[in-house]
């Protein structure tokens, strides 16, 4: 067994224990490069099928040729597809797109609360019904007590100190002082009623691993990853207003894998390209504590 | 395209290592150092922050490295308190940081739980610390077989050999007493001495150094040399899907395994033969190893669940009981009592445990034995026997590691873990024996539990109705039987009598009334029950005032998922029941009840 082989062995025993362990489950897709591999993942731990519903948090500023490529994959993998939405925020235009908020408050708008409701099942959900090739509202208002999430920790500091089953509280708080100790693997799939966990199968691999894996597997990624023409490609995606292509001629995964191994990138932030990050000193760990991926 | 070097470096080798310690014996100091003479800081970091601490007028410690590489993380640095990235010449290394403070035991256990070796600092001058010893101790339970112990601060101490010896003397009868053996190294990390290179202040010390006796680690291959032991994750069947496999999933632990070999499930003893072994996205292939998470899939179609063991018919067996001598350590505020309800997980099996008797604490700070202790407190390490409600499958931890840990779960939260010495006789083994032999002689035909389930409309289920005499169970029961019938249900009443005097003929004629014949009789009538709900049937059986006791040899011969205790009678009870009822009360309220409750199971489907 090869590293990688190590690394998808782990995540895919974890996502069985997710499957097994959660009534309410679902995982959620930012149909970025991570979140891929990690539904990837799961077709390989459910031997091509994906019994979990996937959750896409739309704030309706994404790149269209994201959302070209989500639906493109429901159809064509019969994925059980549900977004929300922050609906009354868009209606207001307090974003800041709009120009009415700060970067950061419209994350926590269109994003955290969008997602903490969402999960909740407090606001309509809308699911992919593959009879009618559309999506509707969701009867179903259950809220998700399991929710699969494609953070690694080298991505930045707070997700390195995740655990592979976290607990959140009602109010979504995450106690990274307090958290439970995982033995072997052996994980917190127990909870009190009203609690959810955060579940992390991506959690040891680095972003070179990801590219690696997916040359390996051959999954099919969103075309924003690489340079078109114009020496530029993103190296992570995010709304159209807040993320920035960053320089780079990689016009494939094999030439995104050379650029990431010779180190040209080393001293970049693989978010530099994300606007919110910079907003304030700890940007991205308060919003995490609000909820945010 | 690929480039020779970039296919060198997917193949490095990769480890994990814990670095552990009491507070102030120099962790960060060792670690800084390390990263700083195996040249694996981003450029320009150690003269920034020597700079940073000449315009600061405070002396440069490696240790700083370590913090401004913290404050980095927001910059996409890779580097965290938690992890720290180093390579050698030999291989790539995470080095997991286990904060020294007692207080994160739990998050030290962690860590220690993910890596494959260990680096053990203790303060030269300070000498063996009540953490030290914890420390050790963790790591010895958590299966670390790998230790470097660098005895820091040598600077400090004259480079004394004497006292280096006396700290490793002690700590090495230490270590020994908890089965651990150990490299000692002589370090400081102040001054680098013996880090990446030897130093010649101790000439009287001509061993590795720490960076040689790490690349010195061997990479531990999975264990494909012993026996097979895959515990289940699940079963999968997706057949809405159009697949129609059933795929019994898990990672295999220990062994191999290849298609045709003959599988036997433990506990529950039942066996089937590889048919295929199922990937995806991947050719097909027909043997799998350690390390692999897979699937299989059966020739004879068994019910199988997730938390029973496969193993191979032609290799050692896991071992089935109960009872379980382990060493336990506790990291609940609240101590581990005896009396007390709490879930223990082994493998993938998750079943309520109690704590029968503490033989042993120890003050995991000073292994003095108390033998005076009835319970397990806050960080405390000791020997106890657990008792589980139903015989759980599992391996002695010396011969097979991954099958003999455990944790145990208290409100919600994993508090203890430990790793199990023995197996312990129970109560239920002569049930249990006779069982296991049925289950693996168990010949299946070709119609499976879940064609019958498909075809009834039912999962079978034995609903037991117990309480004492004369509370109106059989009325029930036949009602019950006669409620169902006319709604379509495969459903029976066995009377107790019909049994009694049949299949118990030869224990009745003796006429006595021990214990042991009504044991025997209560599993002669599980086995009557099984073959019932083999056929797919919902069995209503009436039972007269069923104890804890009797309710475990039914549930040891009947799959205890499939049974339904109703407990009728106004009369209180200690046995756990699904449904109680008042004696005597309206039948169809009484039989509305149960039915709802099968309903609730997915037991009968709605409506």
């Amino acid at each position: 067994m090869d590293h990688l082989d190590r690394l998808e062995s782990t995540s895919i025993h974890i996502l069985r224990e997710a499957y097994a362990n959660f009534k309410s489950l679902c995982m959620l897709w930012s149909i970025g490069k991570d979140s891929t591999v990690m539904l990837w993942l799961a077709k390989k731990a459910f031997l091509g099928h994906v019994p979990i519903p996937l959750v896409h948090i739309d704030t309706s500023y994404k790149i269209p040729e994201m959302i070209e490529y989500r639906d493109r994959l429901t159809k064509e993998w019969n994925l059980d597809m549900v977004y929300g939405m922050n609906h009354e925020a868009l209606k207001a235009s307090e974003t800041f797109p709009a120009g009415n908020t700060d970067r950061l408050t419209c994350c926590k708008m269109l994003k955290s609360e969008a997602l903490r409701n969402t999960l909740s099942g407090r606001w309509p959900r809308h699911r992919f019904n593959h009879n009618l090739g559309k999506y509707e509202i969701d009867k179903n208002a259950e809220p998700f007590t399991g929710v699969i999430v494609g953070v690694r920790s080298d991505e930045e500091g707070s997700r390195s100190k995740e655990r592979y089953f976290s607990p959140r509280d009602r109010e979504n708080d995450w106690d990274i002082a307090d958290q439970p100790p995982e033995l072997w693997n052996h994980y917190k799939t127990d909870f009190a009623p009203g609690t959810h966990v955060r579940i992390h199968p991506l959690l040891d691999w680095t972003e070179l691993n990801i590219w690696e894996y997916i040359e390996r597997e051959n999954i099919p990624t969103v075309s924003l990853y690489y340079n078109q023409g114009d020496g530029k490609r993103y190296r992570s995606l995010g709304c159209a207003p807040c993320t920035n292509p960053i320089e780079s001629e990689a016009r494939n995964v094999s030439e995104v894998i050379e650029e990431l191994r010779s180190g040209q990138l080393s001293n970049i932030a693989e978010r530099s390209g994300r606007a919110q990050d910079s907003e304030d000193g700890g940007g991205l760990e308060s919003l995490r504590r609000d909820g945010y991926m | 395209m690929k480039t020779a070097e970039a296919e060198k470096q997917v193949a490095r080798e990769h480890m994990n290592i814990v670095i552990a310690g009491h507070v102030d014996h120099g962790k960060s100091t060792v670690i800084g150092r390390m990263l700083a003479d195996t040249n694996s800081l981003p450029q320009g970091k150690l003269e920034q922050i020597k700079e940073r601490c000449r315009r600061n007028s405070k002396p440069f410690e490696y240790a700083f490295l370590l913090d401004a590489l913290k404050d980095e993380q927001s910059q996409g640095i890779t580097i965290d308190s938690a992890r720290v990235f180093f390579s050698s010449a030999k291989r790539e290394y995470i080095i997991i940081d286990a904060p020294g403070h007692i207080e994160f035991l739990k998050n030290m256990v962690t860590g220690a739980s993910r890596a494959e070796a260990a680096l053990l600092v203790i303060d030269a001058e300070e000498g063996v610390q009540e953490n030290s010893r914890r420390h050790g101790y963790m790591l010895s339970m958590l299966g670390i077989k790998q230790v470097v112990v660098v005895v820091n601060k040598m600077d400090l101490v004259d480079y004394s050999e004497e006292t280096y010896k006396n700290v490793k003397a002690e700590y090495t009868k230490f270590l020994a007493d908890i089965g651990l053996e150990a490299i000692f190294v002589p370090v400081s990390g102040m001054a680098g001495d013996n880090i990446v290179s030897l130093s010649d202040k101790m000439s009287w010390y001509q061993g590795a150094t720490v960076l040689e006796s790490i690349d010195g680690f061997e990479k531990e291959p999975p264990a494909i040399d012993k026996p097979f032991r895959m515990p289940v994750q699940d079963v999968y069947k997706f057949t809405q899907a159009g697949d129609k496999r059933r795929l019994v999933v898990g990672t295999i632990e220990t062994g191999q395994v290849s298609v045709g070999d003959e599988l036997v499930f433990y506990p529950s003893g039942k066996k089937s033969t590889v048919k295929t072994v199922e990937r995806f996205n991947v050719p097909q292939k027909d043997t799998a190893a350690a390390g692999e998470a897979i699937a299989l899939t059966l020739d004879q179609q068994i019910y199988v669940s997730r938390g029973e063991v496969a193993a191979r018919t032609s290799e050692t067996k896991p071992e089935v009981t109960s009872r379980l001598s382990v060493n336990l350590f506790w990291m609940g505020r609240n101590p581990m009592v005896k009396g007390k309800r709490y879930l223990i997980k082994v493998g993938t099996m998750k079943e309520e445990v109690e704590l029968e008797d503490v033989i042993r604490v120890m003050d995991g700070s000073d292994l003095e034995a108390s033998e005076t202790k009835d319970k397990v407190e806050h960080h405390d390490v000791a020997e106890c026997v657990l008792s589980t409600k139903r015989a759980i499958a599992f391996d002695l931890a010396e011969e097979i590691a991954a099958t003999g840990r455990f944790v145990v779960v208290d409100d919600y939260e994993i508090r203890g873990g430990g790793i199990i010495r023995e197996g312990l006789k129970d109560e239920q083994v002569w049930v249990r024996d006779y069982v296991m032999r049925r289950n693996y002689k168990w010949e299946t035909g070709e119609v499976s539990r879940d064609d019958r389930a498909e075809r009834y409309s039912q999962r079978s289920s034995l609903v037991l109705i117990t309480g004492q005499r004369g509370v109106g169970k059989k009325p029930l029961a036949k009602a019950l039987e006669a409620r169902f019938f006319t709604e379509g249900r495969f459903v029976y009443f066995l009377g107790i009598g019909n049994i009694l005097y049949g299949v118990d003929a030869d224990i009745k004629s003796q006429e006595s009334e021990g214990n042991g014949q009504r044991q025997e009789h209560l599993r002669r009538m599980a086995e009557v029950a099984n073959v019932m709900l083999d056929a797919g049937m919902i069995l209503v059986v009436t039972a007269v005032g069923l104890t804890n006791e009797d309710l475990e040899v039914i549930q040891t011969a009947v799959d205890s998922r499939q049974i339904n205790v109703v407990w009728m009678g106004d009369e209180p009870t200690d046995i756990p029941c699904d449904l109680v009822l008042p004696q005597n009360g309206d039948l169809s309220d009484a039989g509305e009840a149960i039915k709802t409750m099968l309903q609730d199971k997915g037991i009968i489907y709605r409506p």
